[in-house]
């Protein structure tokens, strides 16, 4: 079925594929994991049950999403090596020991302590708990750290030199590790997935409020991820631009793509909000554009001339039509994401948070928001950086593994499927879960399964409790 | 005096990849033993046995391939290709039954599907492992940094004896663990199956060692002339030592014996096939010191491994003392 493709163009598929699944569990369980830090710490400090409820019903959802983030991830650090071999020759001595002290720092302790949180708490008491809560939440953003160190790397390479058998080598580890985009990168990417996961936990909330006002928990978390949109898309919004002033300074190939500047402006760019670009032709069709703003948004000047893609060779050049939609669909959904901000702060003046039933419907809808804007943000980074993987220096098509196609391909629709299928069984689980109201537990130790010795007879009530869905 | 990194680091990345097969092979094996264990109760009382703590021994597997891929990038890069469709199943595998965690506990009609992940993905995971294993022992050809064979290389009639056996071997494991963790009528069957496991694993390791000297010239070198002589010795001494506590142990009904005696077996089969690599990373011509990274990279990385290994084994330890004891008996599942 993939006869016409070449193995590079399969391994490029199946990396893009599997790292958008991966991705998408890491940018909810970053979030969540210090969603629940925070219940369990107001539970323990406030003592209201609410919390409690809240942090025992989004800790089920979360073992579920974690366990997809680790099997995903793990294909992720395997797969450097199977599809783009003479990339991980190349760029293992610099990109290797920044994954290894992820594994080191941060999956160790996601994994070691994830036991304790989600099974421990009558073993090890309240206080270790938390810890145990806060070592994971803590973990996940160590992980992000390294990892978009790395990727940024790829994007802003920096202190390497290259050695005799045209291997990038470390001459300055500070400098490669802090390389120009990663600051930029990691703010804009932990925002993100904070945003996800309050437009989550937001949409759960309003679901449940929209069936009863006066449920506790519902209006408790769809309350705190309201806080956690109005105060971070604004935070979010500004990153982003902070993010694009670096990439123009470091990859402006990649904002001559999302801007849609096929040609040099030098007099003022003008802002293109939408049109259909047209890649034959090399200009954008039926673009509604506001002159000038561009310059003014990239230069801090209305009249700064900006150069275009016809000031890059052919060869070098990034695919526009992919750059310039995705990076537009991240855009308006910050922007939707703003808006539901500021209408909850609106509502929560007037005192109408919990009954504002557009509000409700706006934030349910908005659920979802957050995976695709990662996902669209990701791809506006990746596919802006082609053809090189490592930028200016090694491109894709000299990264590639020695693997016939057939084998690239068989793994390729291997992979479609098992994913298809075993995410789509986590996904249904998960939205499962969220489609129940969150109660109270009806005693202290119903709380899932608390898989160890002594207390094994709770498993099997609610084994019956989740019976026969 | 200059330390020799590379060296340093092979050992490293060894114990990284020991230690995950003792930490994971039971867990897989637990999955391998659940098609016979027919009772719904006892595979939930075997699964719990290693729900705390089989992501951490999972982590072991990110830290062997990422652990290459910083200080020995060019293994790295001639293994993966070399072992791609074993690997790539080998992962597969590993998402199905790691989801089966978690899925197990959410449904009740599909049950049995999970089941069937679980036990099938640690299955295949094991032979995938074995089989790699094996591919490895007979060598990979390399050319100009990268892997010059095709793509079905990896399959010979020893990788799939080695995969086979190391399905076996990590059953045996699964087995003397739940000998370890339970009480009751599972200890007794568990009990049961562990000996002939032990004979079958046993069996197979003395073909493997067979085999091994007679794949390559040089491996035979190693075994048969001195030092190797001394240790080709004593490695199947010790495997004798290990084998009588093991078979014994299960027969005086003890808990803790076989599964240390299970896990030497291991240690020492692992043992004796680095003996057959060294100097070599990649048999038969990629050496430790070819393929190391710079020793920039190799310092930079030892100095947090120096610092974050014993701090991990620290807390997993923690973990598995959290969760100590016998798993609650089957009679509260009626
Ligand atoms: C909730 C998610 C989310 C939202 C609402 C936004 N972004 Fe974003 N964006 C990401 C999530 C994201 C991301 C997934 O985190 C990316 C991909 C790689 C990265 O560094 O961040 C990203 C990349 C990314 C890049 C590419 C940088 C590069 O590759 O060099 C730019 C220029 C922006 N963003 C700018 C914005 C602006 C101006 C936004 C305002 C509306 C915005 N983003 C909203
Ligand atoms: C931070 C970790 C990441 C690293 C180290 C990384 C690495 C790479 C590499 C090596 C390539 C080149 C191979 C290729 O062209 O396919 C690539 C491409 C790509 N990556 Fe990433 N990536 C990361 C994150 C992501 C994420 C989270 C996404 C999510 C959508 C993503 C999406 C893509 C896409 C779509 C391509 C294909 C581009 C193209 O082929 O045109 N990447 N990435
Ligand atoms: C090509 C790039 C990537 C590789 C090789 C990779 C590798 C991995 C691996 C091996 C795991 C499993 C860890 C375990 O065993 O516990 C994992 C999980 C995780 N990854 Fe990635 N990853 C990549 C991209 C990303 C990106 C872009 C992010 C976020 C910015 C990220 C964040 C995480 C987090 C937080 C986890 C913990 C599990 C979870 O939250 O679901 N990873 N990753």
């Amino acid at each position: 079925m993939f006869d016409s493709y070449t193995a590079e163009m399969l391994a490029r598929f199946q990396f893009a594929f599997t790292v958008s699944f991966h991705i998408i569990f890491p940018a909810f369980s970053i979030g969540l994991a210090s969603f629940l830090a925070v219940l369990n710490a107001m539970w323990l400090t406030t003592g209201r049950s609410a919390y409690r409820t809240l942090f025992d019903y989004w800790k089920k959802i979360f073992a579920i999403a974690f366990g997809m983030g680790v099997v995903s991830g793990i294909v992720m650090s395997y797969q450097f090596g199977t599809n783009w071999s003479v990339f991980s020759d190349k760029t293992g001595p610099i990109l290797g020991p920044l994954m290894a002290y992820e594994v080191l720092s941060a999956f160790f302790l996601e994994a070691g302590f994830l036991g304790i949180m989600l099974f421990g708490r009558e073993k090890v008491g309240n206080g270790l708990h938390m810890f145990a809560t806060a070592m994971v939440a803590f973990g996940t953003l160590l992980s992000a750290t390294w990892i978009l160190s790395v990727n940024s790397w790829m994007h802003t390479p920096a202190g390497y030199s290259i050695n005799d058998v045209g291997q990038f080598v470390p001459a300055d580890w500070w400098a490669a590790i802090f390389n120009p985009s990663f600051p930029y990168r990691l703010l804009h990417m932990v925002l993100a997935a904070y945003l996800t996961t309050a437009f989550v936990v937001g949409a759960v909330g309003a679901r449940h409020l929209l069936r009863d006002r006066t449920n506790p928990a519902a209006r408790l978390m769809f309350s705190m991820a309201m806080w956690m949109a109005a105060l971070a898309t604004p935070l979010q919004i500004g990153a982003g631009d902070f993010h694009g002033l670096n990439t123009l300074e470091y990859q402006p190939a990649k904002v001559m793509a999302m801007e849609g500047h096929y040609d040099s402006h030098p007099e003022g760019a003008p802002l293109i909000l939408f049109g259909i670009p047209n890649a034959e032709q090399k200009r954008i069709d039926y673009a509604i554009q506001i002159p000038k703003l561009s310059s003014l948004i990239l230069k801090h000047d209305l009249n700064a001339p900006l150069a275009g893609l016809d000031t890059i060779p052919d060869e070098d050049e990034p695919p526009v039509v992919i750059v310039f939609w995705s990076f537009r669909i991240m855009v308006a959904l910050g922007f939707a994401m703003l808006g539901v901000g500021l209408w909850s702060l609106w509502s929560r003046w007037r005192g109408s948070l919990y009954d504002a039933r557009w509000l409700h419907r706006a934030a349910l809808a908005m659920g979802p928001s957050g995976f695709v804007a990662v996902l669209a943000g990701w791809i506006t980074t990746e596919v802006g950086r082609q053809p090189f993987t490592v930028y200016g220096l090694l491109r894709t098509a000299d990264s590639l593994a020695p693997i016939e196609a057939p084998a690239v391909g068989a793994s390729l629709l291997a992979f479609i499927i098992v994913y298809f299928f075993v995410f789509g069984a986590g996904t249904f689980y998960i939205i499962r879960l969220m489609s129940r109201p969150p109660e109270p537990a009806a005693s202290d130790d119903d709380e899932g399964p608390t898989r160890a010795a002594g207390i094994t007879p709770v498993q099997q009530r609610r084994a019956a409790a989740t019976a026969g869905e | 005096m200059e330390l020799d990194l590379p060296f340093i680091w092979a050992g490293i990345i060894a114990f990284a990849v020991l230690t995950y097969v003792v930490l994971d092979g039971f867990d897989l094996g637990i999955g391998i033993l659940f098609p016979l264990q027919p009772d719904e109760s006892d595979r939930d009382v075997m699964m719990n046995s290693v729900a705390p703590v089989w992501d951490g021994n999972e982590t072991w597997l990110v830290l062997g391939g990422g652990g290459l891929f910083a200080v020995f990038p060019l293994a790295y890069s001639v293994v993966m290709p070399a072992l791609y469709m074993p690997i790539i199943l080998m992962l597969l595998a590993l998402v199905f039954r790691g989801v089966a965690f978690e899925y197990r506990w959410r449904t009740k009609r599909w049950k049995p599907v999970w089941d069937v992940a679980f036990a099938g993905g640690s299955a295949v995971a094991a032979l995938m492992q074995g089989i790699a294993l094996g591919a490895l022992v007979q060598g990979i050809e390399i050319q100009d940094r990268s892997y010059a064979g095709g793509w079905w290389d990896w399959l010979t009639p020893f990788s799939v004896l080695t995969g086979i056996a190391v399905v076996f071997g990590y059953a045996l494991l699964g087995a003397t663990w739940l000998v370890l963790k339970t009480e009751g009528r599972l200890q007794d069957r568990m009990r049961a199956r562990a000996r002939p496991l032990a004979f079958v694993t046993l069996g197979f390791i003395g073909l493997v060692s067979l085999l091994t000297p007679f794949k390559d010239p040089v491996y035979f070198q190693r075994w048969f002339a001195w030092p190797g002589i001394a240790l080709s010795l004593a490695v199947p001494l010790l495997v004798a030592i290990a084998a009588w506590k093991l078979i014994t142990g299960l027969r005086d009904d003890r808990d803790l014996t076989p599964f240390l005696a299970a896990q030497s077996l291991f240690i020492l089969s692992f043992a004796g096939i680095g003996i057959s690599f060294y100097p070599h990373i990649v048999p038969p011509s990629l050496t430790i010191q070819e393929a190391a990274a710079p020793d920039a990279s190799l310092a930079f990385t030892l100095v947090g491994t120096a610092i974050l290994v014993p701090l991990i084994l620290a807390y997993t330890a923690y973990s598995y003392w959290v969760f100590r004891g016998k798993i609650g008996p089957d009679s509260g599942y009626h």
